[in-house]
């Protein structure tokens, strides 16, 4: 499978099965249309030397496995399911924000005790992952809510008690943390910077627009705080990493302008994702808006660009793509590794798929603190793999989104293995631009 | 990585998802919905761990 595509002025075509990006003059581009009638009709412009020279060329690149490589990979690559090693721990069902988007529901997951995690059931989720962990040295656990920054002191304790047990097996802990900004005092902040090798910072790009979806339980906008607050953490955070992440709603379709507000504003790491809503909240993003968010993708990566040539760059997380030192093919085919690789824990312990998924009737998968899992729940999401879903085997972005968000799929179209036409359809976008900023660099 | 040129085409890096069978499932990179989002799966953007342990003289080019 080819796809040929233009972006940001390049023409370029991807070969699917074996991963090579080709970029193409226009009539190597006419050569790989897709549609035998339209190719002939668009060669025939083109004297007979030059279609001769560049099917040629063509030929080459097949008998290098560059083009036309099968891309129809075995199932049986897959290992087995049975090992887990990320987990998103959900330090609080509470926030001390009311973000009107949020999919967790102020953060409670419909949680009406807005419940903590006690030390204790973090650190029986630790045991639980390196148990479950195999021959795998690195492990994850991503301090989550609601708000983590709520639990703080028990965030810590686990935190210290991951390290002790690294010691003791040999096992690495990478500790990341979602938060709103709003509780960075000093002292959370340097915990932050020592321990967390990721830290998410949720900030929705403009005032006016993250005031308007994140306020607090008050109606007061939270922007000022959070940005004072998250910038005291990139401030001391040295070369680690972090994210600014926004939100994107129907309510700023320009998204481009807080993409480019998180820039200006002293994050050098932006990420801008759509809202998760999928009833008829006025925010939600609907199939009509569809050309309008494909649209702003190409404006913000020209922006993108056009910072990086006057030399003031910013990264922006969907259009990082590394080429050369990309993930294995069988990273590729597996993805996320929700339910299989990947669970979230609630604060009383309880196993879910991922943190989507949390609350979702149905959906509990095991129970941390008595070390109980469903193996066959494991092994119906790792099967939920790209090979097995017929819209991504058909897919030429299949080994680069490795098969989408099977929560989103579940909530859009009540199955897993159905992935949500939007969400594809953005992912392909952003794919396309991500590959021509790749192209540029060469 | 040599990019390869000829005169209509511009190869921009090496076919190798094939060969990332040989190396690859370790499993120690990532999981990829924990990085940036929470919301989206992308490994587009993740980097295997294997490679980033090498220097970064044999990083380039390598037969990875
Ligand atoms: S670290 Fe590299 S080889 Fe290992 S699973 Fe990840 S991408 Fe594959
Ligand atoms: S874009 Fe959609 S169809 Fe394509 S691989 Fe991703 S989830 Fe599957
Ligand atoms: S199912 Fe969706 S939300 Fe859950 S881990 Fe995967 S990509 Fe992320």
């Amino acid at each position: 499978m080819v796809h040929t595509f233009e972006a940001l002025g390049l023409k370029l075509a991807l070969d699917v099965g074996s991963g090579a990006l080709h970029q193409l003059d226009g009539i190597a581009y006419d050569a790989l249309n897709p549609d035998p009638a339209e190719r002939a009709r668009l060669l025939s412009r083109y004297p007979t030397e030059e279609g001769a020279a560049i099917a040629a060329e063509l030929d080459e690149l097949r008998k290098s496995g560059a083009l036309d490589a099968p891309d129809d990979y075995d199932a049986s690559l897959l290992s087995e399911p049975g090992v887990v090693k990320a987990m998103c721990l959900h330090a609080a069902h509470d926030c001390n924000l009311s973000c009107r988007y949020c999919f967790a529901r102020e953060g409670t997951y419909s949680d009406p005790s807005r419940s903590r995690m006690p030390v204790e059931v973090g650190k029986a989720a630790l045991d639980w992952l390196i148990a479950k962990s195999g021959s795998r040295r690195a492990l994850e656990a991503d301090f989550f809510g609601g708000e983590p920054l709520l639990n703080l002191p028990a965030v810590m304790e686990i935190v210290a008690y991951g390290r002790k047990r690294e010691r003791e097996t040999g096992k690495r802990f990478s500790f990341t943390i979602t938060t709103n900004a709003l509780g960075l005092t000093d002292s959370a902040i340097r915990f932050i910077n020592d321990e967390m090798d990721n830290c998410v910072l949720s900030l929705d790009g403009r005032r006016e627009v993250h005031d308007r979806m994140r306020p607090d339980a008050g109606g007061r906008g939270s922007y000022d705080r959070a940005l004072d607050g998250a910038l005291r953490l990139v401030g001391g955070r040295g070369d680690k990493s972090y994210y600014a992440r926004g939100t994107f709603t129907a309510f700023n379709l320009d998204f481009t302008n807080d993409a480019l507000a998180l820039a200006d504003a002293g994050f050098a790491h932006v990420s801008v994702e759509p809202v998760v809503a999928f009833g008829d909240e006025p925010y939600a993003l609907r199939p009509e808006h569809l050309p309008r968010i494909l649209e702003e993708y190409d404006t913000l990566a020209a922006a993108y660009v056009q910072r990086r040539r006057e030399g003031r760059p910013f990264s922006f997380f969907h259009f990082n793509v590394d080429l050369e030192n990309g993930p294995c093919l069988r990273k590729r085919l597996t993805g996320c590794g929700a339910g299989n690789e990947y669970v979230a824990v609630t604060p009383e312990g309880k196993l879910y798929p991922c943190h989507q998924f949390v609350g979702r009737e149905g959906w509990e998968i095991g129970d941390a603190t008595t070390g109980a899992f469903d193996a066959d729940a494991q092994r119906l999401f790792a099967n939920n793999h790209v090979l097995n879903k017929p819209d991504c085997r058909a897919c030429w972005a299949k080994y680069f989104c490795s098969g989408g968000c099977c929560a989103n799929a579940l909530a859009m179209n009540g199955r897993l293995d159905k992935p949500y036409e939007l969400g594809c359809a953005t992912q392909r976008k952003r794919l396309e631009l991500a590959l021509a900023i790749a192209a540029m660099d060469y | 990585m040599e990019s390869i040129r000829t005169p209509h085409i511009h190869t921009i890096n090496r076919a190798s998802l094939r060969e990332s069978l040989e190396h690859g499932g370790c499993g120690e990179c990532q999981a990829s919905c924990q990085s940036a989002c929470k919301t989206s799966c992308t490994v587009a953007n993740q980097q295997c761990k294997r490679q980033e342990r090498r220097s970064p003289e044999t990083k380039r080019g390598a037969a990875v």
